[in-house]
């Protein structure tokens, strides 16, 4: 029971991380019909600006409730100007093009920032560790039952969940509740019909790119907290984050959150639960069980069922 | 002149859809678009309203800035004329010029209040949407009861109605429809039209592009005859319904 409810804890604070950068899949696929490959790779420079910022303020000497906002509000901002540049030269002049050339163009550019940020002069190929601002120690620790060792949760695990829950929370409020959010939705349902609404859809498509960039650089930072910062973090996170998107339903944002949190737990129980020996394949068997419920729905778990009249 | 297209010549790729169009277009009046199937009426309002982009012609917009009465005669003066080749679809509809597009296309994920809300989205002041929606609701009542209603579960006919009331949210000075009657029962296809008329006699000018020849040309004040991306006719609608060709070819007998 105790490891089940860790592995839980555990699952939700990777799960966040994952559903935040499923958000930016998601929502930009609802625009354009789009799956951005070069998604993870701006979650990766969102890590690498936290990188930047933290041996800066690390050499400032300034203490960790001053350094986190501004390393949390510099990569947001960072990765916000990246997926407005990304969308603005590499897919806007491609829009009436047949979809697989945005496709391949996005797997393009994620191979361009993967291998700029390779480069010595920007950042390298080692793995790097950021400098110690944030210790990460339980903060929270819960006696469960009458077992010996209570269910620990770190302040990164709090960070995370919170960070994430509050980004939900002002993202629908912004979609479901400001005009700009239902201009979004109605791009998101059919960009000539939005257009003669009197809506600039190229400004809503912007906007839709540097939301989705300014989460996945949240996600980054938290992961270059818990993890090390390496130029091909993006990968792995990426293509879960994208199956997640997938799961949930592409193009629903609520879909995004539940598929990102389901992933999260997955795999963690996986690799609690998997016999030692196996627990290589903890990612593989996520994957497996994501299939086994993509083939009962097809369309995801909240995906778009509905019936259009003609 | 309200609007007057010159010359209009419109490609998908290799295929030319309209060649050398040219209409024009009054202040106050209902001026109907008929043509066969694939003849490029869908096109030429597309093009209108920005939506594609014309390889030659010009399209000019031309309303007028202000009325002085004077003498029992109402004069007019009338602004810059502006080419609107080029100009964006969201920069041609804040100028006055709202398409209701062939098939609908309500927001069918959306509530009815969402779509009418989107079609005043060019307005700013909360009581101009208020109005807006008063307005709208008085015209079509039903769309009243279903405010808080999904587009995509209304019927064929009501779907017609948001589409035309989403239009006129933003006080369009020229409306173009594209075969409103398109799909319906002949008793709502009589209340459309009926509806047509009395947005017109509000002072809105209409472009109505219709199969339903008929009935088009019955409300309307003029009308043009388009076939295979050209304008074949155009004349008064009575005339037009009069005319042996037309007759033959679009009303049937
Ligand atoms: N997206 C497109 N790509 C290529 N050709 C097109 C496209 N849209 C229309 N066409 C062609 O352009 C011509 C004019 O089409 P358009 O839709 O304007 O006709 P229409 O008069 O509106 O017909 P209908 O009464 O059936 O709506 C047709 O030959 C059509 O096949
Ligand atoms: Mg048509």
């Amino acid at each position: 029971m105790h490891d089940f409810l860790q592995q839980l804890v555990n699952g939700l604070s990777v799960g966040a991380v994952y559903a935040l950068i499923a958000l930016g899949y998601t929502m930009v696929y609802g625009v354009l019909r789009l799956i951005n490959f070069a998604h993870g790779d701006v979650y990766m420079v969102g890590a690498v600006i936290a990188y930047e910022l933290a041996v800066k303020l690390a050499g400032l000497n300034s203490p960790v409730w001053v350094a986190l906002p501004i390393i949390f509000l510099g990569a947001m901002v960072g990765c916000g100007a990246l997926g407005f540049t990304i969308e603005y030269l590499c897919y806007r002049p491609l829009r009436h093009r047949p979809r697989l050339v945005s496709l391949i163009t996005a797997i393009g550019v994620s191979l361009l920032l993967e291998n700029l940020f390779q480069n010595r002069r920007i950042f390298g190929a080692t793995p790097r560790n950021l400098p110690e601002l944030l210790v990460i120690r339980p903060v929270l620790s819960i006696a469960v039952g009458a077992s010996h060792s209570p269910v620990i949760v770190t302040n990164l695990d709090l960070i995370s969940m919170g960070l994430c829950i509050a980004m939900m929370l002002g993202l629908s409020w912004f979609v479901l509740k400001t005009k700009m959010g239902l201009a979004l939705r109605a791009v998101s349902f059919r960009v000539d019909t939005a257009s003669l609404m009197g809506i600039n859809t190229n400004r809503v498509i912007s906007m839709t790119f540097v939301l989705g960039s300014a989460l996945a650089a949240v996600a980054g930072v938290v992961d270059a907290m818990r993890y090390q910062v390496d130029p091909l973090m993006g990968l792995i996170p990426g293509i879960k984050a994208f199956v997640a998107a997938v799961l949930g339903g592409i193009g629903s944002i609520p879909g995004a959150l539940l598929g990102g949190f389901l992933m999260g737990l997955v795999e963690t129980l996986l690799k609690g639960y998997l016999p030692a020996q196996y627990n290589n394949y903890s990612n593989a068997a996520a994957f497996v069980v994501l299939i086994l419920i993509l083939l009962v729905r097809p369309s995801g778990l909240l995906g778009k069922t509905t019936v259009e009249k003609v | 002149m309200l609007l007057s297209v010159n010359g209009l010549t419109v490609c998908y790729g290799v295929i030319t859809a309209l060649r050398e169009v040219s209409i024009e277009i009054d202040r106050g009046e209902i001026v109907a678009l008929i043509g066969a199937n694939g003849a490029g009426k869908t096109t030429l309002l597309r093009t209108i309203s920005g939506l594609l982009k014309p390889t030659g012609g010009e399209i000019s917009w031309c309303p007028p800035a202000a009325q002085v009465k004077s003498d029992a005669k109402t004069l007019e003066y009338f602004g810059a004329t502006k080419d609107l080749v080029g100009m964006r679809a969201d920069q041609i509809v804040r100028l006055g010029i709202s398409h209701v597009p062939e098939g609908r296309q309500v927001f069918a994920n959306l509530t009815v209040r969402d779509n009418l809300l989107l079609g005043a989205f060019t307005l700013r002041k909360r009581s101009d949407i208020e109005e807006g929606l008063e307005r709208c609701f008085g015209l079509f009542p039903v769309l009243a009861e279903r405010k808080n209603q999904r587009a995509g579960t209304l019927s064929g006919g009501e779907q017609q109605m948001l589409a035309i009331g989403r239009s006129l949210m933003g006080r369009p000075k020229l409306l173009l429809l594209d075969e409103p009657s398109l799909g319906l029962a002949p008793l709502i296809v009589r209340q459309i039209f009926q509806i047509i008329r009395e947005i017109n006699l509000h002072g809105t000018t209409i472009l109505l592009v219709e199969q339903n020849a008929h009935m088009a040309l019955t409300v309307a004040n003029r009308g043009y005859v388009m076939q295979t991306g050209r304008i074949i006719l155009s004349d008064k609608a009575a005339n037009l319904l009069e005319n042996a060709e037309v007759k033959k070819a679009y009303l049937g007998g």
